[in-house]
Parts: structure tokens; sequence; C-alpha cells
């Protein structure tokens, strides 16, 4: 009885989650190195519609997450370029990433629009897929969800085990100390930007592919703010960002159930539910002022100028 | 041969002016390229989107009935951006305005008074401000990030309109439309122009221009924020009281949001439908960009942004392009726009 209920709920809140998953590990490098993107939300809707459109040309989904992944980079580059080469303000620029994604992604879908794809397929693992209960929500996930997970350890490795993630903090944390110690902060940061981009773009490929396998203009939903909020959540620790977004995968069950339990609420009042406990969120974080110092990179936002 | 930044000793006045322009001949070029890999002929569609909307007196008319929430939210914006908040909620803040003003004259659906339209206009200036004060409120009180903040509640404030709009808004004799029922003639904007929709929206929009500016070059507030923007750590030794700027700059950009919302559903559309702004809130941060953060200068960029839109309505029905153009169009203005600012405070050198 209770894992009858149990086990598709769980198995709604990882599709719920994993984009942003995605998106909230993609920031966290990118503010390490001390940029913020702000276009997160941008870089999503056009891996999305990247993603959806390869797919439907080729038949292939694992191609299409590949374009979605290429997509968000070759936006995130537009954002690079002119942040660190042009100096350009990075709030300005997020935002400006974010317009033009949105744009951008409503006129490349234009003709995608009712197109049906094969969705991500769903993997088998012999034997291990037929424990009851446990087998379908482990081992039968679409090869994203794998990914996502092996992302969080991998980032968590880079960042605090290698040689060049030290490297990345540093640049984060002080630009001009990292930059006379011979760093190339530019390109450091270059490359967070762009590592950050396809990213986003696998978040926005998997909400074209497996979450909804559909092209709908602004699906993404400020999928891609929710993930900003949530690397301030998780004080920029991809760790504690994998399990926020599982935390407001959460909340989509409730979305989703409430009218089955009988609870009479308007529809439009729990699909608020995710902005309001973002916003809660956000708040109960923030108000410890302390916490949010030492944990945000210390260059955060500031533009770098190599002659001083 | 190399292309390098070289530092200006003193920021350039006149590139200050001069971006603008290199930005809008940058995405005219740009443009030209993207219509030619959309397979139409750049210059049949250069035309349709810019020269032929505006070439009768009705396509004026429409260029500055759009115009009019531009130029009044992206007053706002500026000088909230001028202050380092960034208030980028006023979709959101638009939305509410327009329910309050218009919720009222619903509520007074069958009054004949003169006084309907300014009760709505401050009603709806009311709504905005309430918006704005959440995230206000929050980051003065709890240090949370306005941005964050302000963008989640325009979902939420949406999400409002929709929930109204299908419940006790709707017309009860509209067959379950979602929309409410058509204002009544003394709750609809005076119009300018007979046989236009041109409405006094734009006037009012004009004279909070030029309010805004007396405002900011004259009175000792308006300086607070132009030092705070331009030196925070002079503004905190000199005792600017940072908390009170926010609000203020929150207040103020919420406020002609929500007039600006207010001003749409008493204007061109003359009741509550589900989609109030065709996303005017986020159009606004490029108009106030782009006219320089100076009200005087975002009169002239909310007449040119408001053309972007009119143009691809009007590329939509003779070229067939989908609307979407707008937005990429004014993503690219944006993108351009940041760019050619280097020029302010770098000179180009070419060893």
């Amino acid at each position: 009885m209770i894992i009858e209920f149990v086990i598709p709920a769980l198995l709604t809140i990882i599709t719920a989650s994993t984009p942003l998953v995605f998106a909230a590990i993609g920031e966290i490098v990118v503010e390490k190195s001390g940029v913020l993107n702000l276009g997160v939300e941008g870089m999503m809707i056009v891996g999305a519609v990247g993603a959806f459109a390869v797919t439907v040309k080729t038949g292939n989904p694992y191609i299409g997450v590949i374009a979605g992944a290429f997509s968000g980079l070759l936006l995130s580059f537009i954002f690079g370029f002119l942040t660190l080469y042009l100096y350009s303000n990075q709030v300005a620029t997020g935002l400006a990433l974010t317009i033009f994604g949105v744009g951008l992604s409503a006129l490349l879908g234009h003709e995608f629009v009712g197109q049906t794809i094969n969705s991500l397929p769903k993997l088998n693992t012999p034997f291990f897929s037929d424990i009851r209960g446990l087998g379908p929500l482990v081992f039968e996930q679409d090869f994203m969800v794998y990914l996502s997970v092996f992302m969080a350890i991998l980032v968590t490795w880079f960042l605090m085990r290698t040689r060049w993630g030290l490297a990345l903090r540093a640049v984060g944390e002080n630009h001009d100390a990292a930059h006379s110690i011979g760093f190339s902060v530019t390109l450091i940061r270059l490359f967070a930007i762009l590592f950050g981009g396809a990213m986003a773009g696998l978040g926005g490929a998997y909400l074209s592919l497996a979450h909804t396998p559909l092209w709908v203009e602004n699906m993404s939903a400020g999928r891609g703010w929710i993930a900003l909020a949530l690397v301030v959540f998780a004080s920029w620790r991809p760790w504690r960002a994998f399990f926020g977004a599982y935390l407001f995968g959460g909340i989509t069950i409730i979305q989703l159930h409430a009218q089955g339990f009988g609870v009479d609420v308007p529809s439009q009042v729990l699909s608020m539910l995710p902005y309001l406990v973002t916003i809660i969120v956000l708040v109960m974080i923030s108000r410890d002022d302390f916490r949010i110092r030492i944990s945000a990179p210390a260059c955060l936002g500031k533009s770098f100028h190599p002659h001083g | 041969m190399v292309f390098k930044l070289e530092p200006r000793a003193v920021p350039s006045r006149v590139m200050i002016y001069q971006s603008p322009i290199i930005a809008v001949l940058l995405t005219l070029l740009a443009g030209m390229v993207m219509f030619r890999l959309l397979g139409t002929d750049p210059l049949q569609a250069l035309d349709a989107f810019f020269i032929e909307p505006i070439s009768t007196l009705d396509g004026i008319a429409e260029l500055l009935v759009k115009a009019a929430p531009l130029i009044l939210i992206a007053i706002g914006l500026s000088i909230g951006f001028q202050a380092n908040v960034w208030n980028i909620g006023a979709e959101g803040q638009l939305t509410i305005g327009a329910l309050f003003g218009g919720g009222l004259a619903l509520a007074f659906y069958e009054f004949e008074t003169p006084f309907l339209i300014p009760a709505m206009l401050i009603a709806g200036t009311f709504g905005g401000m309430i918006w704005a004060a959440i995230p206000a409120l929050l980051k003065t009180r709890f240090n949370t990030n306005e941005i964050l903040t302000s963008l989640m509640l325009t979902y939420v404030g949406l999400l409002i309109l929709s929930y109204l709009i299908h419940g006790p808004l709707r017309d009860p004799d509209g067959f379950n439309f979602p929309e409410s029922r058509l204002f009544h003639d003394s709750a609809l904007m005076p119009l300018l122009i007979e046989g236009t929709r041109l409405h006094i929206g734009f006037l009012i929009a004009l004279g909070v221009a030029i309010f805004a500016w007396l405002f900011i070059f004259k009175h000792v507030v308006g300086f607070q924020i132009r030092v705070v923007g331009l030196a925070p750590a002079a503004a905190s030794f000199a005792g600017f009281k940072q908390k009170r700027l926010i609000w203020f700059a929150l207040m103020i950009s919420g406020g002609t949001a929500g007039l600006a919302g207010v001003i749409e559903v008493a204007g061109p559309i003359g009741q509550i439908v589900p989609v109030i702004s065709p996303g005017y809130g986020f159009t606004a941060i490029i108009v106030a960009f782009l006219g320089r953060l100076h009200p005087i200068g975002v009169i002239f960029s909310g007449i040119l942004m408001a053309l972007t839109y009119l143009g691809g309505d009007s590329a939509q029905i003779t070229m067939n392009l989908p609307s979407a153009v707008t937005g990429v169009f004014q993503g690219m203005l944006l993108f351009f726009l940041l760019a050619s600012d280097v020029l302010i405070r770098y000179r180009v050198k070419i060893n």
C-alpha cells in the first residue's frame, strides 16, 4: 500500500529535481570563479529547444542531449565574451542573456510546437530492476538522472580535490592575488562560464526530452531562477544544491497530488508553491548575514581588469 | 593586427550618448543577417519591421500607446538601477497594479463619475507599490536578494491574475470566457486623437518623465541616489540611509509599473484579460539601459522599443515571420549596447 503510493511519488520527485540539479551545480562552478551569471533561465530554455529540435530531426534523444548542452554553452559564450573581455556589468548582461534566450528559443521552437518525440529511454538493469519497490526507483531511471548524480560527485571532487579546482576558487576569492601568482583569471572564468552554460543546457534538455517530452514556449517557467536561488540556499556547495533541488522537486508532489487528497485549493495557488517556497527559503538563509558572507566567493560579481 | 583596449583617463561623455546609436546600428545589421537566415529578403523585412508600422497616423498612435507603459516602467527602474537596486519584477507589479485599478473599475461598474479614472490610477500605482514592498521589506529586514524575490513574485502575480480571471472577476454574462466585463466609459482613459487608440496615458508618461528628471537633478534624495550609484563608499561616509534608499527605489519602480498596468487595462485593453502585458516589465529593463538611466533618454528609447513590438506584429502579418522575432531583436539590442558601453571607459588601440 505504502509502496504503491510512495514509489510513484518519488519517481515524480526525481523527474522534477533533475533539471534543477544540473543548472544549480553548473552555476555553483560559475559563481565559485567569481562570476554571477543571471542568464541561467535563458541558457536553460535555449538548451531545451536545442535538444528538442535535434531530437526531432535525428530521432535520437541522446544526440539531442548533446545538442542541448552545446546550445547552452554557445549562449554562455556571449555572456563570457561581454563580461570578461568587454567588462560589461554582470547583472545587466545576465538579464540580457535571459531576455535574448527566451526570445531566441521561441523563434527557433516555432516550427516544433505540437511535434512529438521519443522521450529519453529509461534504462533497464538486469536483475536489480526486479527488486520490488526499490528496483524501478534506483535502477530504472534514464541516464541523465545518473549523470546528474555523477556531476554532483565530479564537481565536488574537482572543486575540493584538484589543483584546477583550487585555482578556480582562488580566482573567485581574490582575482588580483590569483592573477599575481600567474593564474589566467579571464581564461579560468571563461571555462567556468562555458561549463555552467553546458550544465544549464543539460537541465533544459532534460525538461524537453524527459520531464515533458514536448516543446512549449517558456517551458522552463522560472526554473533557471530557482536554480540561482538554490545556489544561495546551498551556500555554494554542490551536494547541498543536490539535496536542495530534491526538496524543491518534492514540492511538485504536493502540487500534483493535493487534489487527490481531497484538498480543495485552486490550481493557481498550488502552482505558486515553488515560487513562494523559494522566497521563504531565501529569507531564512539570507537573514544569517554572517553565513552568506563567509560562504559567498569574495569576488562574486566583480569585473577583473588585468591592467589595474 | 591586434586590437587592444586601453583605459581612458576620464570616461568619455560623448560615448555615453554615442554607444546607444552604435548599438542600434549593429542590431539592424545583425537583424538583416537573421532575416536572411530565416529565408526572407532582409531589406523587405526591415521595411516591414521598422518603416511600415509607422507610415500611417494610426501606426504612430499605436507606437505611442505601446511606448507609454515602457517609458513609465523604465523611469522607475532607472532610478533603482542607479542606486544598485535591481527590481526585475516590474512585470508582476504591473499585473497587480492592473488588478487594483481594474478591480476598482469593476467594483464601480455603473458609476458615471469623472473621479473614477483618477481613483483607478491611484489604486493601480498603490497596487504596484504593495507588490514591490515585499522585496523591499525582505531586502531591508532580512538582507534577501531583491533580484530573485521580485522575479519570483512576478510568477506569483501572474498566477493571481489567472486565478481571479477564471473566478471572481470573470464576466457573469461572458459564456465562461476568462475575461472580465468591458469597462464602462467613465473607467476608460480619455482618447487624445479620436479614431485611434492613443489615450492620455502617453501624456502621463511624459509628465512622470519630466517630474523624475527634475527630481533626480534638483532634489536631495535624487542626489543621494546618484551618489550611491557612483560611489557607494562615499555615500555611506556621508551617512545616507541605505535602507531608506532601497525602499524609495522599490516604491518608485513598483508604483510606476503599477501605473503602467492600470493605463493598459483602462486604455487599449478596456477590460481585464488573462494576458495584460506582452512582457513590458522585462523590456523596460532594456529601455532603461538604452535611455542611459536618464528620464529624458528613456522617452526616446521607450518609443524605439515600442517600435520593435509593432514591427513584430507587422512582420508576422505581412511576411509570416514568428512574432518571437521581437524578443530576439530586444535581446540583441541590449547585448550590443552593453558591448558598445566598453568604449565609454576604454579606447580601442590597434597594434
